[in-house]
């Protein structure tokens, strides 16, 4: 029931619009029958070379590669000296701010948008690709925090108290103590923040302009024009190639997303 | 650890979140109490042998330029609340005292398009988030006793619909109900009813929604829950099964309650998350018969230029913030009772 939305797109993607959404008989988007009366064969590429070229897929397929890139990066980098900071404060203010955090993370995208626009036009920063970086990195904070200072948690203080005693000021003992095993935490976190900035919708859809869409807001300007004969399926070969990486890292990474799933709910 | 240290180590993470989240607010809360400077409007005046006339023409270029003088615009008080767009305290008023019945009444409130966000935003959240939870500890359960072989591959596929862009998976579910689309060519033929349509009526389009809504954030309920279930103590579920406790039994009285802190988790995040509901409106282009509050601030906001209604969005979203801060009180509630008898 899960997978078979994402079967029945991949396999139509290949067809032309009459099959895919063939009212006479839905077989025909298995075999292809207009597909082939249309183009000769039983497979067509045009959805994908109508969206990739024509549509400049491949130019939001960049800023979303870019987009990314730096928001796990920067992301990651600011959230693991604030998780380790939370994790090891021992004072009171600590839970305050991971409240505060959590309160934070629970608004809505499109509202902190709405704050952003008009101050963003005054200061002329809109439209630019690094705003849309640094805006995602702030949002996807409250996660990164509440994620990595539950990992650090379950590193034994014992590993960099014996640093501190040996004479490290804190920072070196991050340096070489903490960073050394922090990786499965940290991996499992660049993960959801990847996934953040990669599905972000509302957030890119109104920070970009028409040049420097990322994929996602890309496709929702798609629909505009899906009328027109044909160009449905370039939405539909978007949707695919923008789906394709997603599951090559549940695949590889499946067992990070599952304990980072339940890392914070599941008390061992 | 010292407080300085502290500081500095949290301090990037902390002026991120300040700056791009905390005071966006305060700028959103702020621009709710203007309006846009209206078009300014010259009356000129032409004489000729004939007699003089007046006339009303719009001043382009003034107008441009207050607008660039003043962006935020003329300051309304809360008025925008008030006005049709938000919370209608006058239509409201007037349909009271005109409404033949409670369901006229509430017939007239749904025309209002903020009542009627609220209302499609609270019945998702309030309908996806339990069956979420049932359909993901059924899901926990049923994986649970599956042959080892296949647990892997079958969370592999109960996990991608969570996975996938919100947008993106709305859309694939959307190619498949539309009316020449798999599902939906199928439902005309099951119901024989060439025009059946699922984009058709508010209510199948709600329900469309609402489904959507579940198969997007089961997986989430699954996981937790399934690797909740990997820890139930084996002690309790022995003794229960020697004192002679059914499948169910051993389910209800003792899993179940073992799974109450979980469930409870999974239970109010979902509330938070399922009340900002946003791309499935945008992917499902149901907006003629369902919207969020959510869908409306980004409506709001989408005009070309000078026609961006910032102050309404800016109110509408202030108005959402008030009801997750609603929806979020338990939840801090919880996470203060725990973090208290921990540490105490």
């Amino acid at each position: 029931m899960a997978i078979s939305p994402f079967l029945w797109t991949l396999w139509g993607s290949f067809k032309v619009q009459g099959d895919f959404f063939s009212k006479a008989d839905w077989a025909n988007a298995v075999y292809g029958i207009q597909t082939l009366a249309e183009t000769g064969s039983t497979f067509t590429l045009n959805g994908y070379r109508n969206a990739w070229i024509e549509h400049e897929f491949w130019l939001s397929a960049i800023n979303t590669s870019i987009v990314v890139f730096f928001v796990v990066i920067i992301s990651l980098t600011i959230g693991t000296l604030g998780g380790y900071a939370l994790a090891r404060s021992g004072y009171r203010y600590a839970l305050w701010l991971l409240m505060l955090a959590l309160v934070f993370r629970a608004m809505p995208h499109i509202t902190l948008v709405s704050g952003y626009l008009l101050p963003f036009f005054q200061w002329n920063i809109w439209g630019h690709l690094p705003t849309t970086i640094i805006v995602l990195v702030a949002i996807n904070q409250p996660f990164t925090l509440w994620m990595l200072h539950s990992f650090f948690l379950n590193i034994p203080k014992e590993l960099d108290e014996s640093a501190l005693v040996d004479g490290c000021n804190r920072f070196q003992a991050f340096r070489h103590i903490i960073i050394p095993v922090m990786w499965p935490g940290v991996i499992t976190t660049g993960l959801f923040s990847f996934l953040l900035a990669y599905n972000d919708f509302a957030v890119t859809a109104m920070l970009l302009s028409q040049e420097n869409q990322t994929m996602v807001p890309k496709i929702a300007s798609f629909l505009g024009s899906t009328q027109q004969e044909g160009e449905v399926m370039s939405a539909v070969a978007a949707v695919v190639s923008t789906t394709l990486p997603l599951f090559v890292l549940v695949m590889f990474f499946q067992r990070q997303i599952v304990s980072g799933l339940t890392a914070g709910a599941v008390k061992g | 650890m010292p407080h300085r240290t502290f500081i500095f180590f949290i301090l990037p993470s902390l002026l991120s979140m300040i700056l791009l989240i905390a005071v966006p607010i305060f700028s959103a809360m702020t621009q709710s109490l203007f309006i846009a400077h209206k078009q300014v409007i010259r009356v000129s005046e032409t004489c000729d042998p004939f007699g003089c006339k007046k006339e009303t023409s719009v001043d382009a270029e003034a107008t441009s330029h207050l607008r660039e003088k003043e962006p935020l615009g003329v300051f309304n008080g809360f008025e925008t609340y008030t006005n049709r767009n938000h919370l209608a305290a006058a239509e409201i008023k007037t349909s009271w005292n005109v409404a033949t019945g409670w369901k006229d009444l509430f017939s007239r409130i749904m025309n209002l398009p903020f009542y009627k966000a609220l209302a499609f935003t609270i019945t998702y959240t309030f309908v996806v988030t339990p069956f979420v939870i049932i359909l993901g500890f059924l899901i926990a359960l049923g994986t649970n006793s599956l042959a080892s072989w296949l647990k892997g591959p079958t969370i592999f596929f109960s996990l991608l619909p969570m996975i996938v862009t919100p947008l993106i998976g709305s859309l694939i579910l959307f190619w498949m109900i539309d009316a020449d689309g798999i599902i939906g060519s199928t439902l005309q033929r099951i119901f024989k009813d060439n025009d059946l349509s699922l984009k058709a009526s508010p209510a199948l389009t709600w329900i469309m929604l609402i489904v959507y809504g579940i198969w997007h954030s089961t997986p989430f309920a699954f996981i937790v829950f399934y690797a909740g279930l990997q820890t139930v103590p084996q002690e309790t579920l022995e003794a229960s099964m020697l004192d002679g406790a059914s499948l169910w039994q051993q389910k209800r009285y003792v899993v179940i309650p073992y799974l109450m802190p979980l469930i409870i988790f999974v239970t109010l995040i979902q509330l938070m998350d399922n009340f900002r509901v946003f791309e499935p409106i945008v992917g499902f282009n149901a907006s003629a018969n369902a919207t969020s509050l959510s869908w409306i601030i980004f409506n709001d906001l989408r005009g070309e230029d000078a026609l961006q209604l910032f102050g309404s969005a800016a109110a509408t979203s202030m108005l959402t913030i008030i009801g997750v801060g609603i929806l979020l009180i338990p939840v801090l509630i919880m996470i203060w009772k725990e973090f208290n008898s921990k540490t105490v």
